[in-house]
């Protein structure tokens, strides 16, 4: 088999890489694809506290590029979704401890095993990055609609651009459809207008998510998923090459002192 | 008059300084520096030469000039703002 390497990456700390991450991972083997996830953070490893697989880790990447076990004893498996594995970074260690070809190599083994491999990249642009992009196929790139999100983003795009890396979608997270609405944040338009590059998907922001990692259980898990659930769950659709139309976070229509109000304001 | 205040009041014309677009405008003009890699004192140095070639020809209504890049999709354009006061007569 030759599976799929993808790697999640944002420049930027702080807007949802893991997140994206732990529920792409949970909703592809949700839709009944082997997934494996691989933790690319280096002493900051935190996908396996996000899976709840934190007390299941035995072995890490490290190990296995040592020699001090195999591939396949290092994956820890979900018993929840069996299709997928997480390969944990090593807490202990720092970034440099690893190349980009060890990288390469890591995933492109991956691959042969799992249709999709997603690679979780560390924020910043250095080393750590450089690691998780090597032997990537395609990048999902994270980001909110903040002024310093948008901007690491653009150099994030600008340094795949760069690497090789020619297929690059945007998703853009925490997005606060009521705040666009009156003109406090910037829409999603606003941000596709300035990153000139396709989009992938949109979730918005939702309390549950914050419930939902506090348990290790991530959101598409939910029974009846949650508007942030359903947007991951359209995304992974997304990545398996269907065609899935944007939620409507916009609410119900507009009733009747809205239609009023927005008749004064002239806006539509 | 009156329908100027309720235009503003009801913000009507649509391009006013609402944060979302403070944040917009903000983010293209940063951007546009950021992906053109054009040091400050490059723009520094460039502003004073143009403000001299510009001088040759008008009168300026003051000794400086605003020069910015800004970006629209994919293009970035150099944009320069010289309120001038006269066009120099030739034999000044």
């Amino acid at each position: 088999m030759s599976g799929k390497v993808f790697v999640i990456t944002s420049g930027k700390g702080g807007v949802g890489k893991t997140t994206t991450s732990a529920n792409l991972g949970m909703a592809l083997a949700a839709q009944g694809r082997s997934v494996a996830l691989v933790d690319a953070d280096f002493g900051l490893r935190n996908l396996d506290l996000l899976l709840g697989l934190e007390n299941r880790i035995v072995y890490n990447i490290l190990d296995v590029l040592n020699g001090e076990c195999r591939l396949d004893q290092a994956l820890v498996r979900d018993k929840r979704q069996p299709k997928l594995a997480l390969l944990p970074a090593a807490q202990t260690r720092d970034k440099n401890s690893i190349t980009p070809a060890q990288t390469r190599d890591i995933t492109s083994q991956l691959a042969e095993s799992f249709e999709y491999v997603l690679v979780d990249c560390p924020a910043g642009i250095e080393q750590g990055f450089k690691n998780a992009i090597a032997g990537a196929q395609k990048a999902i790139v994270v980001t909110t609609p903040e002024v310093s999100a948008v901007r690491d983003a653009d150099r994030v795009i600008g340094l795949l651009e760069a690497a090789g890396i020619k297929d690059t979608e945007l998703i853009v997270n925490r997005l606060r459809p009521q705040m666009v609405k009156e003109n406090n944040m910037m829409s999603v338009e606003d941000v596709l207008e300035i990153l000139a590059i396709k989009l992938l998907g949109v979730v918005p922001e939702d309390e549950k998510v914050i419930v939902t990692t506090n348990r290790g259980d991530p959101i598409v898990l939910s029974e009846t998923p949650p508007p942030a659930g359903q947007a991951f769950l359209n995304i992974a659709r997304r990545l398996q090459g269907e065609h899935v139309p944007l939620m409507n976070l916009e609410g119900p229509p507009p009733g009747l002192w809205d239609r009023l109000l927005s008749l004064i304001r002239g806006t539509k | 008059m009156i329908m100027e205040l309720l235009d503003k009041f009801f913000n009507r014309d649509g391009k006013v300084n609402t944060s979302r677009n403070m944040a917009k405008d903000r983010l293209k003009m940063v951007l546009a520096y950021d992906r053109t890699d054009i040091s400050p004192q490059l723009m520094a140095k460039m502003r004073g030469e143009l403000l001299e070639v510009v001088a040759r020809y008008f009168e300026l209504e003051a000794a400086d000039l605003d020069v910015q890049l800004d970006r629209e999709g994919n293009t970035t354009a150099l944009i320069a703002n010289v309120p001038i006061r006269r066009v120099k007569q030739e034999d000044e």
